[in-house]
């Protein structure tokens, strides 16, 4: 049984607003950067905790091509297959 | 489309913070220096805690002797590179003489701390290979992982589990393993723990690279880091370190046993494609070299004075980072306590960094000293009632 897009970007907005400080409205098309106000660090440091969750490591080179949850969730499951 | 738009974001938190910071922390400035503890700042004199000076020989006489010698005998630049037009023997002189110092087959010295780390991260690390680096590594490693065409993983901080859990994830791959740690870590001047991570990298078979910027000439029996003190230096593949620090000048190093190290001379542009090391600095480095390796008292007296200043902290109820180091970081809330706070330790007297994130772990700002030898134990109580009049003056209150 695989793990669908849909399922990782449900796991990564709850993860997201168990975080008090991310806005209550985010969506999988939210843009983690401009709509979460995240700065590099933030993000890096958000994206770890999703690793874990998922036991998968996303690489930081790939990150520069992900801008919404969505994107990231779809990162993950690319990497879950290749695994 | 304005070329600038792009750094709003930057403008607003520099306005943001000159709103709530009296002096933008960004824009210190040292009018002349007196010693290696003290100095003019605002026409004041003021006690320099946040010099990263450790064994303070910027100041050495040594090495001013031995730098104005040089610049009399051989001119004041080399204008080229290591590989065209740069090498004096100065520098085959100072790499053997850092070789030797850490019992490497081999050394390559860099114009600077940052190109060092950026270059031997940046070309060590190639397609196929997989970097591993720690959480909270200085910017020039990220830096050099960027520029590099490999793989890029982020373990938490100062964790070996997690590194191992990492490293086993990834499994087989058709290159190598790089993993890239600290041995002192800048900000809170805490300490790895080395020895879990070299048993990792030993089952999982990566390579370990350590940035000793903040340990070497501090930590170890001989001054060579915490792979000294850790007794681990033969499970450490490469070690690279800075001039700007302990050994008070500027330049970096790459020192390893691996053979090949000469090859890489010939492909890592950091070290390719820009000017050497000028003669004068060379010399002033080999000298304070000297003196680190003849003067172990230096390193005595600057964990006497960081032991004092980080107890009494502790005492007096300041939140401290977790270890001893030359590093003693206070660890606040809010960014506008932290500004408050460092203004008014600066009008008192006393010189310190205002370490702002995102360059600080957790989000927290902090109050950064670097603790040097060549403070008395007399500065050292100084400081301590300083912050603690900035904290009454300031009407904050340091419930933890
Ligand atoms: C861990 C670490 N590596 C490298 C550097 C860069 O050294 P340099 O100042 O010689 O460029 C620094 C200094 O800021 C550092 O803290």
């Amino acid at each position: 049984m695989s793990i669908t897009v849909q399922d990782v970007s449900n796991i990564i907005l709850e993860t997201l607003l168990a975080n008090p400080k991310v806005p209550r409205d985010i969506s999988g098309e939210s843009k983690i950067i401009e709509d979460l106000a995240f700065d590099s660090l933030a993000v890096m440091n958000f994206v770890m905790e999703i690793e874990d969750k998922l036991d998968v490591s996303v690489p930081l080179d790939r990150l520069a091509d992900i801008r919404t949850i969505d994107d990231l969730a779809r990162a993950i499951v690319v990497l879950k297959q290749e695994a | 489309m304005n070329i600038f738009a792009k750094f709003d974001p930057l403008r607003k938190s520099l306005e943001q913070l000159k709103a709530i910071s009296k002096r933008n922390p960004f824009d210190v400035v040292v009018e002349r220096p007196l010693s290696a503890t003290t100095g003019i700042i605002e026409g004041r004199e003021t006690l320099l805690f946040g010099t990263n000076n450790y064994l303070g020989l910027s100041q050495s006489k040594e090495a001013r002797d031995a730098a104005a010698h040089t610049a009399q005998q051989l001119g004041v630049g080399t204008t080229g590179s290591r590989i065209a037009n740069g090498s004096f023997a100065l520098h085959q002189n100072l790499e053997k003489d850092l070789a030797r110092f850490f019992n490497r087959r081999s050394c390559m010295v860099f114009s600077t701390g940052y190109q060092a780390t950026l270059g031997m991260v940046s070309t060590l690390a190639g397609k196929d290979d997989i970097l591993f680096l720690d959480a909270d590594c200085h910017a020039s490693i990220y830096d050099g992982s960027r520029m590099s065409p490999a793989q890029v993983i982020r373990f938490r901080h100062n964790d070996a589990e997690d590194l191992r859990k990492r490293l086993r994830r990834v499994g087989n791959i058709p290159g190598a393993k790089l993993v890239v740690v600290e041995g002192v870590y800048s900000m809170l001047g805490d300490i790895i723990p080395l020895k879990d991570f070299t048993e990792v990298k030993k089952e999982e078979n990566a390579y370990l690279m350590i940035d000793e910027a903040h340990s070497f000439g501090v930590f170890g029996e001989h001054g060579r880091g915490i792979s000294e003190q850790e007794n681990v230096e033969a499970d450490v593949d490469f070690i690279v370190g800075t001039f700007s620090k302990s050994l008070g000048t500027v330049g970096g190093y790459c020192v390893s046993d691996h053979p090949e190290m000469d090859l890489l001379r010939l492909c890592t542009r950091p070290y390719m494609f820009t000017a050497s090391l000028p003669p004068e600095v060379i010399a002033a480095t080999i000298a304070n070299l000297k003196l680190i390796t003849e003067h172990p008292e230096l390193r005595q007296n600057l964990m006497n004075n960081a032991k004092r200043l980080y107890t009494s902290l502790q005492k007096a109820g300041f939140r401290t980072g977790p270890h001893i180091s030359s590093v003693v970081s206070v660890i606040l809330d809010e960014v506008g306590h932290a500004a408050a706070l460092w203004n008014r330790v600066l009008e008192l007297g006393a010189y310190v960094n205002l370490s702002l994130p995102p360059a600080t772990p957790d989000e927290h700002p902090l109050l950064r000293a670097s603790i040097a030898a060549a403070h008395n134990f007399e500065q050292v109580d100084q400081l301590v009632e300083i912050y603690i009049q900035a904290v009454k003056d300031t009407g904050l209150s340091l419930a933890k």
